[in-house]
């Protein structure tokens, strides 16, 4: 049973030092996330999304507990497999874009791919796989300063898809966006997921983003409040 | 990903031309200054040496025992073997006769009656035999005021402020009085050919220059010099070179029992020249070092405001996989080449002001009167080796140091963290 499931806490904890005690930031976590879900992490500013996401993605470790991502146990993780895990299996995407400025389109896509030793004919075909998915293949020689905030997180998202990585984590995607373009790329993530199986998961209190999701963990105070599943059918 | 940190580099402005702007503007200054000093130190060691002390000189030990007191009874005798045996032996060396004397010019009217009369400090040069370059080493070309320099026996040259005070012109006769060799007094006429300033006060106040022979002549020195002045022939006086040499002389060719043996002394060993040599060796090396710490904390800052701008680059690098040493190093690598270029650069121009300043001067003679040392009324930068590569010191290492300060940033700071700092 657990096998099939992409990401596995127990138990888990995060406290942060504040001057001289500990904020609790997360308590008492449990649970699982299958392969292939589409889910969102919902809850107040200072709920704990954030917190949560960057343990999953390996930026940061628990204080109590576990969190296995794809059979790796986060907090025990040395930093050169936490790098590797987050190299081969991981994609980010920030409410900030991150894109590197004085880069192209096309080069901003390809900059995971440079990590992983592939041929220069394997990225090419793989990064103008992205920008399709995300419909930039005309803007491959622009560079982030020329777009609008949608198509650089457009690109964001083609950085994040174009290793095919299991599970990508997005922290408040839709922030900077109008409505226009958060539910543009929120169908092109959708269409990813459907059709890559990758597993999404969100950090956000934005209703477009909780309207896509298929299941959505309430946090509260750093605690889960509720989960609520959305059955296709319903 | 070489090819990707790269373009990186050289398309972001902030990070490439502007550092490497900063680096060489920093090392340009550390060279121009380093040549500028040790030309400027170098500069008051040639002027003393040309016009008195050589870059090593040769006495008998008595008179280098006296040598303030111009003592020509303790000269050198059958001083032309001597001369031709330096010669000799020290091929790379350019060597020449001196006397230095004092005495009285006395200007005669048509009757030959006193009609002024002044001390003078005398040089007699090898002026009329054409081979030592004295009439180069001394700028008297360029330091004529009136007349032209000696052409045959019995011509002299005063300095200007003298000829004046003297109340004669090129083309009339003076006395020199003076002592001979034996203590006797000696008079002897000169011609004046012309007349010299040479800008430094002591040489301008009361001086006669004659040909070494009509010195002879008029001192009863037959084949005397009070000094045998050496010169390195390329140019620059080289402290420890000229000590060494020195001191094989004197150990080969000196008896310390006897008086009259010579004895070589370098610019350094004489009056008080070898303060001078010391203090301005510290001094360059103080400068230097002043300078190069004060570029190294700016080229340091440089590299740290570089690194920490740099942070939302690295969160991403580090997002995708990359691991911090990998990161760090990356930056390292980087600054090393803005350092390298910065500095090459920088040296460039920094030799290419040197040279210019090294080539023509800067003239500060309004500066310099009344001085008592000798010192030059232009400033002239010196390029040496050290000019090449110590713009590097500051601008590569400071560099590279400052990057790793703020690179250390990242080993530091908790991933998360990181991530949080980006996200604001
Ligand atoms: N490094 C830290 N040190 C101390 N406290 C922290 C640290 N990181 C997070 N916290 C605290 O933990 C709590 C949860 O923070 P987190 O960033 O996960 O919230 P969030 O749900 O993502 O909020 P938002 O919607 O504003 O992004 C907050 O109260 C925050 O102040
Ligand atoms: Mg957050």
């Amino acid at each position: 049973m657990e096998s099939s499931n992409t990401i596995i806490i127990k138990g888990l904890y995060k406290r942060f030092p504040v001057g001289k005690g500990e904020f609790t930031a997360l308590s008492d976590i449990n649970l699982n996330f299958a392969q292939g879900e589409f889910t969102g992490l919902i809850g107040p500013s200072g709920s704990g999304k954030t917190t949560l996401l960057n343990i999953l993605g390996s930026l940061d470790v628990p204080s109590e507990g576990e969190a296995l991502v794809l059979g790796n146990s986060i907090g025990k993780l040395t930093t050169h497999e936490a790098a590797n895990l987050r190299k081969v299996s991981l994609g980010f995407i920030f409410q900030s874009y991150n894109l590197l400025a004085v880069h192209t389109v096309y080069e901003n896509v390809e900059f995971p791919l440079l990590l992983l030793k592939l041929s220069a004919t394997e990225r090419h075909k793989m990064v103008m796989d992205a920008l399709e998915w995300v419909g930039l293949t005309d803007k491959i020689k622009s560079k982030p300063p020329q777009l609008s905030g949608g198509q650089c997180q457009r690109v964001a998202i083609a950085r994040a898809m174009v290793k095919k990585p299991s599970l990508v984590l997005a922290d408040e995607p839709t922030a900077n966006l109008d409505a226009a373009n958060s539910h543009h790329i929120l169908k092109t993530m959708e269409t990813l997921n459907r059709e890559l199986k990758t597993t999404f998961v969100f950090a956000t209190h934005d209703d477009k983003v909780i309207s896509y999701l298929r299941r959505k963990v309430y946090l509260l105070d750093g605690r889960i409040d509720k989960v609520e599943v959305i059955h296709p059918n319903s | 990903m070489i090819k990707f940190l790269i373009k990186g580099l050289l398309r972001d402005k902030s990070r490439s031309r502007l550092p490497i702007i900063v680096v060489s503007l920093g090392v340009m200054l550390t060279v121009f200054m380093h040549a500028y000093i040790t030309g400027f130190m170098g500069d008051t060691f040639e002027m003393n040496a040309k016009f008195s002390t050589g870059h090593v000189k040769v006495m008998t030990r008595a008179y280098a025992e006296n040598s303030s007191q111009l003592p020509n009874d303790l000269a050198l005798i059958e001083s032309g073997k001597l001369l031709a045996n330096l010669r000799l032996n020290h091929p790379y060396m350019e060597w020449t006769p001196r006397i230095q004397f004092g005495g009285l010019i006395d200007a005669p009217d048509s009757t030959g009656e006193t009609r002024s009369q002044g001390p003078a400090i005398g040089l007699g040069i090898d002026l009329l035999s054409g081979n030592t370059g004295e009439a180069e080493r001394l700028n008297l070309t360029s330091s004529l005021v009136q007349g032209r320099l000696p052409i045959k026996k019995g011509e002299a040259l005063l300095s200007d402020d003298f000829a004046r005070k003297l109340n004669v012109i090129p083309g009339d006769e003076v006395t020199l009085i003076g002592s001979t060799m034996n203590g006797s007094m000696s008079m002897h006429n000169f011609t004046v050919a012309g007349t010299v300033k040479f800008g430094t006060e002591i040489m301008d106040r009361g001086s006669v220059i004659a040909d070494i022979e009509d010195v002879r002549a008029a001192l009863d020195m037959e084949d005397a010099s009070g000094e045998i002045l050496g010169f390195e022939k390329k140019g620059f006086y080289e402290n420890k070179k000229a000590e060494n040499m020195s001191a094989v002389f004197n150990s080969t060719s000196s008896n310390a029992d006897d008086e009259y043996s010579p004895i070589m002394k370098s610019l350094s060993q004489q009056g008080n020249m070898g303060q001078y040599v010391q203090m301005s060796e510290l001094w360059a090396a103080y400068i230097s070092l002043i300078f190069i710490f004060a570029m190294s904390l700016v080229l340091w800052n440089a590299g740290l405001l570089g690194g920490l701008r740099r942070y939302g680059e690295v969160g991403i690098r580090l997002a995708i996989g990359e691991e911090k040493g990998h990161i760090f190093r990356s930056m390292i690598v980087e600054s090393f080449f803005i350092g390298l270029a910065g500095s090459v650069l920088g040296t460039a121009i920094g030799l290419f002001f040197a040279w210019l300043v090294q080539t023509y001067g800067i003239d500060i003679s309004g500066m310099m009167k009344g001085a008592s040392m000798m010192m030059p009324t232009a400033i002239r930068a010196r390029i040496t080796t050290p000019d090449f590569y110590i713009g590097f010191i500051p601008g590569v290492i400071s560099t590279v140091f400052g990057t790793m300060l703020s690179g250390i940033g990242i080993y530091r700071r908790q991933t998360a963290t990181l991530f949080k700092e980006l996200e604001a």
